[in-house]
């Protein structure tokens, strides 16, 4: 069975420093993948690159079947790969309302995009009482609610959450990622990038551990949840 | 002649003018942080093409049918240069230092400026430019001219059709989401080169139809008319709150009325009798810009840097 992304020796640089050094992994249908490890180890510039915003040097990308090199940015989206930015990146001066139409902007079924937010309002029913609010208004929480769930929009095959727990309380924390596992639960298809390594392999099918660009270990989220240099590195002890 | 509403209106007609050629300025830089120092010649281009339909139509044509094609002319140019610098002036070096795109629209500034004054036949001194044939009108004791009802009337029609646009068509939205974060509404399938070569576009549109006004205005094209009327132009892009289209407008009216107003009455003010007059009123629009910077950098309408983050 083929996965539906299929990321192979992939190599990004930013002029003459290699961000990830040739990194090859794959996301099945229904699973939650996650990328764990410090800052600095590639994970982001990895999402940044399967979505389009930055170029791989060389390494090959496969989504769905079809290969993305080459694909703009702005084309990503309509195959069905959406991407929640780290740092949340809601547009602050647009109404919660209009950042999750946008979410679905290049969807022509009107009312399937009203479903969808319906839906939206559902998950996160903050968002509902404060539609017409501008998103910058809204707390961190608040904001990191508002682009997964503008994320969502777009119907994708395969859901990308950048640090999604990122300067959030620990009440928070829970919350978002109790979203998360109710969102597996429905069976949508997670790559999720977290420093919160314990929350993040609880939930993942699949974990993979990057260190300075490379990916340096690879197993099922309840086996590196065990493992000892997991243990050590990631998740505070010794 | 030199009354209080007189001079309101005066200024008023002249805040029109710079307002119309603010929003390209404020579009442009909103959407990729870029000052367009070209843009006064995107103006003067749309006057000139206006110009060039007229001498081509036959010389009996009315000027109520001339005057849409002229317009029309004028738009066709003007967003032809427009989108023509995006592409192969700015395009090029985005991502480059900002002093490098800078230093390129100067340098597009002067050459539009050099091209119609060497190429354009006569344009080395002042075109007469064809007035509507009605006006001038008295108010009271305010007296209009024709081209400023037609400054006035394009002013509002234009402002209108663009706060409708960018409120509530999807294009208008995707530039919203372009201006606010370029990066994400690529995410969201946004074309954002698409969306940039809009603004110009818009930008270029409205420029000419400030350039036939002022045509119709004054009586004449130029071809460095772009330098002194951009300038004031950017001036009130800036003190409206560069990014925002109403401070634009804003900008632009203010900008006008205070001009109109330093020029007639600061002369009054005991001590300053040498400091009024027409010879002194560009000073005095840069006096008030200063002024705003200082006390509220963000211009007029501008919103806190901190917004953006």
């Amino acid at each position: 069975m083929t996965a539906l992304l299929e990321v192979e020796d992939l190599k990004v640089a930013y002029g003459k420093i290699e961000a990830v050094k040739g990194i090859s992994f794959s996301v099945e249908a229904g699973q939650v993948v996650t990328l764990i490890g410090t800052n600095g180890a590639g994970k982001t510039t990895t999402l940044r690159t399967l979505s389009g915003l930055l170029k791989p040097s060389s390494g090959r990308v496969v989504f769905d079947g079809k290969p993305l090199s080459g694909v703009p940015a702005h084309k990503i989206v309509s195959l069905g790969l959406a991407h929640s930015p780290e740092g949340r990146h809601i547009f602050p001066r647009l109404s919660i309302m209009e950042n999750l139409q946008l979410g679905a902007f290049l969807r022509k079924d009107k009312d399937g995009i009203e479903k969808d937010i319906q839906r939206a309002y559902d998950l996160f029913p903050i968002l509902g009482e404060r539609r017409k609010q501008a998103a910058g208004t809204l707390s961190g929480g608040e904001q990191q609610m508002l682009a997964m769930g503008r994320a969502l929009m777009s119907q994708p095959k395969l859901l990308m959450l950048d640090e999604p727990s990122m300067g959030l309380s620990p009440i928070m924390m829970q919350k978002i990622m109790a979203t998360i596992a109710e969102l597996k639960a429905q069976g949508t298809t997670i790559l999720l990038v977290e420093q919160n390594a314990q929350a993040a392999l609880s939930l993942a099918d699949q974990g993979h551990v990057m260190e300075i660009g490379n990916i340096v270990l690879s197993g099922s989220g309840q086996d590196l949840l065990h493992d000892e240099s997991v243990r050590k590195a990631y998740l505070g002890e010794d | 002649m030199n009354t209080l509403p007189q001079q309101l209106a005066n200024g008023l007609f002249l805040g029109s003018m710079y307002g119309l050629i603010a929003i390209g300025y404020t579009m442009v830089y909103g959407i990729v942080q870029l000052i367009n120092f070209a843009h006064g010649e995107i103006f003067m281009t749309g006057g000139f093409g206006a110009l060039s339909v007229y001498i081509w139509l036959p010389g009996n044509t009315s000027m109520w049918l001339a005057l849409p094609l002229m317009l029309a002319g004028g738009a066709v140019v003007a967003v032809l240069v427009a989108v023509g610098a995006e592409r192969f002036a700015y395009r090029p070096l985005r991502g480059a230092p900002r002093l490098a795109p800078l230093i390129t629209a100067i340098g597009l500034s002067l050459a539009l400026q050099q091209a119609v004054f060497n190429w354009y036949p006569d344009a080395k001194t002042d075109r007469v430019f064809p007035q509507l044939p009605f006006g001038p009108y008295h108010i009271g004791s305010v007296r209009i001219q024709s081209g400023d009802i037609f400054l006035v009337v394009a002013a509002i029609l234009c402002m209108t059709a663009l706060a409708f646009f960018v409120r509530l068509s999807r294009t208008g939205r995707a530039m919203q989401a372009t201006a606010q974060d370029p990066d994400t509404a690529q995410l969201m399938g946004i074309d954002t080169n698409r969306i940039i070569v809009i603004a110009f576009a818009i930008g270029g549109l409205f420029a000419a139809v400030a350039g036939v006004a002022y045509g119709l205005k004054y009586g004449s094209v130029k071809y460095d008319m772009g330098f002194q009327a951009g300038l004031k132009a950017f001036t009130a892009a800036v003190l409206g709150g560069i990014g925002n289209i109403y401070g634009a407008m804003l900008g632009g009216l203010v900008l006008g009325v205070a001009e109109a107003m330093a020029t007639a009455y600061i002369a009054d003010i005991p001590g300053m009798e040498q400091l009024g007059g027409q010879g002194w009123a560009s000073v005095w629009a840069f006096v008030l810009l200063i002024l705003v910077l200082l006390f509220r950098p963000q211009g007029l309408l501008g919103e806190r840097v901190a917004d953006r983050a």
